[in-house]
């Protein structure tokens, strides 16, 4: 087995027993992504002298016996909306592509204290807006599985480098499934932590009531293993939650006592792949041979979350993205200087930037949440939602005292065509259908593979726990994981 | 039509909280810096960045609140108020909308010494935390309109205190105003330096008028741009007459125009329409996803409360009720604030004579102050040596007429009273010595004695004089006495 095909914890078991050096291991996934990715296109930027040289340095400290990070020496790719002093941050839009962030970002910052090596900027949609990858101002990436197929989105370059053997671990973000959906099509595992538990600092703002840092990984012990490191409380996030991180990989192995699934009603609706019901239905009946019993439970307003989601979401970008004006921050027009803020040219000069910078689903989800906002509709928009959110987030409160987890599909569907939903928004909002609901409600929900379509794309199952109740997921997730062999098949089809 | 109208006027002050650090990040506040040197991610809304409330500006609002007697409901959000403006680095100002840290207060003011007014009490309908924009400069000298923006202030804390539109005449809106930043002061929330602009006022005016056909009120006028108080007295008398005539010309009630921006010039004395950034907008406020509320318990309260100190307030009735000042004396004492009604209350206690100590400080410590230009914290005679200077006095050691000589060179020197007692050659005279002086003046003032003896007993003043020029320390009063006995005797 080829280095880049082993987790990230046999990586750092061999890194520790001084097996192989992280410059080794670290060129190694610089070979498979000068391999691949001129055709995946899962990264926006490689440093790979930077990558090399902090390899290097890893490996002398190692050699000469001092301390080191939780991940020293293995390669981490991050989606391109954190921010890092050491490269730009462009959020894959023109708006911000010449940024450079004098600051680090909380994850990055702890990504370097633990001695990770940042091994590139990952593809996303723009402002993370999207499902499919395909609004990034710069590029598409494809689905390592197919490459005529999208990776999913937001985090799509997140997912694509870790299925694509050109990253052992990657760090996504997930506003209404941008980390599960993609993970879940990319046939990897991602992880959204509860609202609050990975600071936000430094992330580049799309919604900030919903925006959450999380891990994508090969296995669940990998995922584990990335989400101790950057999680914890934050002094500079007000959202941060002041309770202690659990040492995730250390309990991960423990099966569950007693385990009680939910089977959500609603989410066997109309619409549903046969393909990924049954896949999905089968991994239901894995968990019953491991001993837990699986209750029929209902979320009622589950029904109304995607259209909550895009009322809410946009509304806070509305605002979030509202400094990219061209006068502090982002793409100015140029043919305007600076003009005088009471003559209208500064008018001219905001709408022509703003125009130029951003894309068209950028466009239309600030248009929307501007619209919601206004005076006059607020109330019948954004109060509405916000209420109906409290409603979702207490049929979860209400179905978790019942069960432990909540299994259900990640998407509909397996991986679709490049182009498919490029020109029909609203079908590709409900790809969100059954991952926004967490997002809204503050829950973890990790994504994980569980069969292949009849076409040889990966399938997704999705856990959810209650707040704060990611050790559960986790060792609910590797449960499945460790009874199935999904993770060796999916190698040997990637092949 | 009829000729009377009332003038209806409410404020808008934003107080700039004396915090060393900014509202939502930990950036210097100090006034003054290079331009955009008191800056960080946060501030200046870089991409990524989150705002973390600074709790002592809460707490220093809560202060505040408490003391224009608001009331602190148990929970406060935080709001974004949206526009765009190149000051404005973040798109959005963090201000607090519909649930404000307090609201329902009053401060009551007088004008005892003028009397335009009753003493009345002014409603606040609320005070509310936000962040300060950058400001513009707007440099045009060299014919290319340049722009340049500062960020130092974006981020400082401000408190909006909104008034009742219960004010009736620039001369209440001046007291209210004047009442509101001696209790700031009091309080030490805010330095209230409106040049630094750590005060601001707008003011909301229109008239409400008789007419035949009932009570009609004018469209509501916002002005703003006011530097001073003064000005803020000037510029209402003003729009007052300006809405009269345009009443008179156009007829036009409140609704029939949109609420307009007025910005007041001081040179020319006018309010000038204004091109306003808020014209006609829609802030699209809503709750801010990134901060958390801010819970205060009525425990938390009551303990700012306690730890208020003494109000304007209270210190003057307390003056006049136990002390015996006039409500004229006790006013001018208050209104010249807590340092120098400490310095009062120290005198007056070490010399036990309120009286004497208020005659003392209102006559003669405050014209020093204001000739030398100075404060009672750099005044060159420390309220201990005053009430030194008045124990003095009243123990006869200095008489009573040589005492501003010894406290103008106290002051001029800064020596104690014992040195300009010395300084001054003042000496008791004693009793033996001014009979014989007595005795001496007579003698060869016999004209004067005649006089005295037809019944003419202010002669005798002539012979004071002359009395001083001999002996400066000859206490004139007892001298007259003696001088009077003595010829009653011949």
């Amino acid at each position: 087995m080829s280095l880049t095909e082993q987790s990230a914890t046999e990586l750092l078991q061999l890194l520790n027993q001084g097996e192989i050096s992280s410059v080794e291991l670290t060129q190694s996934y610089l070979d498979q992504i000068e391999a691949k990715d001129s055709q995946i296109g899962a990264f926006l930027r490689i440093d790979a002298k930077a990558a090399l040289a902090r390899a290097a340095d890893i490996d002398t400290r190692r050699q000469s016996g001092k301390p080191l990070g939780k991940l020293a020496g293995l390669p981490v790719a991050v989606k391109d909306v954190l921010c890092d002093t050491e490269t730009k941050t462009t959020c894959a839009s023109r708006m911000l592509e010449n940024f450079r962030p004098p600051y680090d970002s909380t994850v990055v910052a702890k990504l370097k204290a633990a001695d990770a090596v940042l091994i590139g900027r990952t593809n996303m949609d723009e402002f993370a807006m999207g499902g499919s990858t395909e609004n990034s101002a710069f590029q598409i990436t494809r689905n390592p599985w197919d490459l005529e197929r999208a990776p999913g989105g937001s985090s799509g370059g997140a997912a694509a480098c870790v299925a694509g053997g050109m990253a052992p671990l990657s760090i996504g973000t997930d506003t209404g499934g941008s980390i599960r959906q993609p993970a879940g099509l990319c046939g990897v595992v991602g992880l959204k932590p509860t609202y609050g538990r990975v600071s936000r600092y430094g992330l580049v703002a799309f919604a900030s009531s919903l925006d959450q840092v999380g891990p994508l990984a090969n296995t669940t012990e990998d995922a584990a293993l990335l989400l101790e490191t950057i999680a914890g409380h934050d002094p500079l996030d007000s959202t941060s939650l002041d309770v202690p991180v659990p040492e995730y990989t250390a309990t991960i192995n423990r099966p569950l006592e007693g385990l009680r699934i939910g089977v959500v009603r609603e989410h066997f609706a109309t619409g549903l792949d046969p393909e990924v019901e049954s896949a999905v239905r089968d991994a239901i009946k894995v968990y019953e041979s491991l001993g837990a019993t699986v209750k029929e439970i209902s979320l009622p307003h589950s029904k109304y979350a995607v259209a909550t989601y895009y009322v809410i979401a946009p509304s806070e970008a509305s605002s979030n993205l509202a400094r990219y004006d061209g006068v502090h921050f982002g793409h100015r027009h140029s043919q305007l200087s600076v003009p005088d803020p009471t003559s209208n040219s500064l008018v001219e000069m905001y709408r022509c930037s703003r125009s130029e910078g951003f894309g068209p689903e950028v466009k239309r989800r600030i248009m929307l949440g501007a619209y919601a906002l206004s005076a006059g509709y607020y109330d019948a928009y954004y109060l509405k939602a916000l209420k109906v959110r409290r409603l979702i987030r207490q049929d979860f409160d209400t179905a978790f005292e019942q069960v432990d987890l909540i299994a259900s599909p990640v998407t509909a569907e397996p991986a679709f065509k490049i182009g498919q939903l490029a020109d029909d928004p609203l079908s590709m909002y409900l790809v969100d259908l059954y991952t926004v609901s967490a997002n809204l409600a503050g829950l973890p929900g990790v994504s994980l593979p569980c069969g292949f379509s009849s076409s040889g794309l990966p399938i997704g199952l999705q856990l959810q726990a209650k707040p704060l109740a990611e050790e559960t997921l986790l060792r609910g997730a590797h449960m499945y994981q460790k009874a199935t062999d999904w993770q060796s098949r999916k190698l040997d089809q990637l092949k | 039509m009829s000729d009377s109208y009332k003038t209806i006027i409410g404020l808008e002050v934003h107080v700039q909280l004396a915090t060393n650090s900014k509202l939502f990040c930990r950036c210097s506040t100090q006034f003054g810096a290079e331009p955009n040197t008191q800056t960080c991610p946060v501030c200046i809304g870089m991409p990524g960045s989150l705002p973390v409330m600074n709790r002592t500006a809460y707490q220093l609002a809560l202060k505040t609140a408490v003391a224009i007697n608001c009331e602190i409901p148990a929970f406060t959000k935080w709001d974004r108020k949206q526009y765009f403006y190149p000051d404005l680095p973040k798109g959005y100002q963090i201000s607090q909308f519909d649930l404000p840290m307090s609201a329902n207060g009053y401060l009551e003011i007088s004008d005892e010494k003028e009397g335009r007014f009753e003493p009345k009490r002014i409603g606040i309908t609320r005070a509310h935390l936000e962040d300060d924009a950058g400001k513009s400069i707007h440099d045009e000298v060299h014919g290319k309109a340049d722009s340049q923006i500062d960020l130092n202030r974006t981020g400082t804390p401000l408190l909006e205190i909104v008034s009742e539109p219960d004010l009736r005449s620039s001369a209440e809106a001046r007291a209210y105003l004047e009442e509101l930043k001696l209790l700031l002061e009091y309080i030490g929330v805010s330095d209230c330096n409106m040049q630094e602009g750590s005060l601001r006022c707008d003011a909301n005016v229109n008239l409400h008028l008789e007419t035949e056909n009932g009570k009609v009120a004018t469209p509501i006028v916002e002005i703003k741009n006011m530097n001073s108080f003064r000005a803020v007295e000037r510029a209402i008398d003003y729009e007052a007459e300006r809405q009269y005539r345009v009443w008179q010309e156009t007829g036009q009630r409140i609704g029939e125009a949109p609420k307009q921006t007025r910005g007041w010039d001081d040179a020319s004395g006018k309010t000038l329409p204004q091109r306003s950034k808020e014209e006609s907008s829609d802030y699209r406020y809503f709750p801010d996803p990134d901060l958390v509320p801010v819970l205060s318990t009525p425990e938390q309260v009551a303990e700012v409360r306690a730890a208020l100190g003494e109000l304007p307030a209270s210190c003057r009735s307390r003056l006049s009720a136990d002390h015996g000042l006039s409500p004229y004396d006790a006013n001018v004492l208050v209104n010249q604030g807590r340092a120098l009604l400490d310095y009062f209350f120290t005198t007056a206690k070490t010399c036990n004579d309120f009286k004497t100590t208020c005659n003392w400080v209102t006559q003669h410590v405050l014209r020093i102050l204001k000739e030398q230009e100075t404060t009672i914290e750099e005044f060159a005679v420390s309220a201990l040596q005053l009430a030194e200077l008045i124990t003095a006095t009243a123990d006869g050691q200095l008489p009573k007429s040589r005492s501003k000589d010894a406290f103008e060179m106290m002051c001029a020197e800064k020596i104690d009273v014992a040195t300009a007692i010395d300084r001054l050659g003042i000496e008791q005279v004693d009793e033996s010595a001014l009979v014989a002086l007595c005795q001496e003046l007579l003698a060869t003032n016999p004209k004067i004695v005649a006089d005295v003896q037809a019944g003419k007993q202010q002669a005798v003043g002539s012979l004071i004089g002359q009395a001083k020029k001999k002996n400066p320390n000859v206490d004139p009063g007892r001298f007259r006495e003696l001088c009077l006995e003595l010829v009653a005797k011949m």
